[in-house]
């Protein structure tokens, strides 16, 4: 197969970002302000701001750690500030980014104050970016790319249409030995038998029906309903889609006809391999997306129903959609309007060309709608309570 | 003019691509085949929303994508709205 190229950021890890952030991290809540100062004193560099980093503990505290150590590792990160309330955290973070051997600086606000911190850490953020502004794009291979796919605000267009449309993509960039990820884990119940069947191997078979069947009892033993409302969303529901089924097998048009998973991951963890992955994740977009942009993916598909208009800081999310009304009443949100397919007058191999186009041209440094709109939901998981 | 279309051959419910009128016979298409099918349409179905290709009892299984999606909780009949107020998830 003709493997397109694309001219993308190779970092010191030798891993392939799209785009070419100079990031400023608060490792806690209460770093939020001076992140924010940092930003607004030094432009070209992003603040991520966040609710979470204090007295976590168990799992949720290893998953809160790989979440932003990851998003700092990501490879469309040339440079990472961090800032955090006290030392040690925030070297833990440090330390975890700096594994990528990019450049990361951390600053603690104990003992100097929001003031000293800010000053100190704009300086090291005005280093970064300018450094930053003189790195260039090079030619990269298909094989380099991490691409991480979900839906989001589905309808039955989503199954018929723009999910299929992606589904076409992610045989073509498996087949191009492209690393790809799909999860939505609770999103898969009533096709976890068909998804099941998509592992490359029985043992990864039995791992996915492992990670299903835990989701599936945390919901059952908080729920009051059917869920009617959250699964399948409000939106969902007037686009269409009735039941927690439909939108199973609706979603799962996304990893194609003949892709196979190669392993389960879990939430934020990045792939050891190229290939089709599972990953365990919510099935809300901004919680989704912020898991797998810390697990190393750089760009992001994501067909839409009834228009989910969901961006992230660092990772580009492509949007297409195949309703017909959503794209003609929120077409600042569509990147790629697809409903042309439900009109008979696009195949869905003609789509899936479309979509690889402008995936390309995206990774080239064309910013997408969500981007340009200042989209920028990072959104962490928490699994449990603080002590 | 296409107006819905049908996932699988199994599938007892179809997908409307534009807004169906009731009292139509509306025009639709088996996804996988292209084979034509015809059905008279007995309440207004907005685009996106599904359409009964057959009767259904209370209880009784939806097919969509060839698999089950729901059971029956009210009475359809063949060219009927299917929906939250007729069809319910059989999971949670």
């Amino acid at each position: 197969m003709n493997s397109p190229k694309f001219m993308g950021f190779r970092r010191e890890n030798s891993r392939v970002g799209i785009r070419n952030h100079v990031i400023v991290l608060p490792l806690d809540d209460l770093s939020n302000a001076a992140c924010e100062a940092v930003a607004n004193n030094i432009k070209g560099a992003m603040a991520i701001p966040h609710p979470y980093g204090r007295l976590q503990f168990g799992e949720d505290l290893e998953l809160f750690f790989r979440t932003i150590i990851g998003t700092g590792a990501n490879p469309n990160a040339a440079g990472v500030v961090v800032i955090g309330i006290e030392p040690e955290w925030t070297n833990r973070i440090v330390d975890g980014i700096a594994e990528t051997r990019k450049p990361v600086k951390g600053f603690s606000i104990e003992r100097s104050g929001d003031l000293n911190t800010i000053a100190q850490a704009s300086r090291q953020a005005k280093e970064y970016v300018q450094w930053a502004s003189e790195l260039q794009r090079t030619e990269c291979s298909m094989d380099e790319l991490y691409v991480s796919i979900k839906c989001g605000e589905s309808d039955t267009t989503s199954g018929l249409a723009s999910n299929p449309t992606v589904g076409t993509v992610i045989d073509r960039l498996v087949e191009m030995e492209a690393t790809v990820s799909f999860g939505e884990t609770s999103e898969i119940t009533g096709a976890e038998q068909v998804c099941k069947e998509r592992a490359a191997t029985a043992e990864v078979g039995k791992e996915f029906m492992r990670v299903w069947k835990a989701y599936d009892e945390v919901i059952k033993q908080h729920k009051t309903d059917d869920l009617s409302g959250s699964q399948p969303t409000k939106g969902n529901i007037r686009g269409g889609l009735t039941t927690i089924e439909e939108k199973a097998f609706g979603n799962l048009q996304k990893i194609g006809k003949k892709s196979r998973y190669v392993g389960v991951l879990k939430p934020a963890e990045a792939p050891t391999g190229k290939g089709l992955w599972f990953m365990d994740t919510s099935s809300a977009a901004a919680e989704a997306v912020t898991l797998w942009a810390a697990s190393g993916a750089v760009v992001h598909l994501f067909p839409t129903g009834q228009g989910n208009i969901i961006g992230n800081p660092i990772v580009p999310v492509i949007k297409l959609s195949a309703n017909p009304l959503t794209c003609q009443t929120m077409s600042e949100h569509i990147d790629l309007d697809v409903s042309a397919i439900l009109r008979g007058e696009m195949t869905l191999d003609e789509a899936g060309d479309r979509l690889i186009e402008h995936m390309i041209r995206t990774c080239n440094g064309r910013l997408t709608a969500a981007e340009t709109l200042g989209h920028r939901e990072f959104v962490l998981t928490k699994l449990y309570v603080s002590a | 003019m296409i107006q819905f279309l049908v996932h699988d051959r199994a599938d007892t419910v179809a997908v409307a691509t534009v807004d169906i009128k009731s009292g139509e016979t509306a025009k639709g298409l088996y996804m996988e085949t292209r084979e034509p099918i015809e059905i008279k349409v007995l309440t207004d179905i907005p685009l996106g929303h599904k359409l009964a290709l057959k009767d259904f009892k209370v209880g009784d299984t939806v097919l969509k994508y060839g698999h089950d999606i729901g059971r029956v909780v009210a009475d359809i009949k063949a060219g009927e709205h299917v929906h939250i107020h007729n069809l319910k998830t059989g999971r949670w």
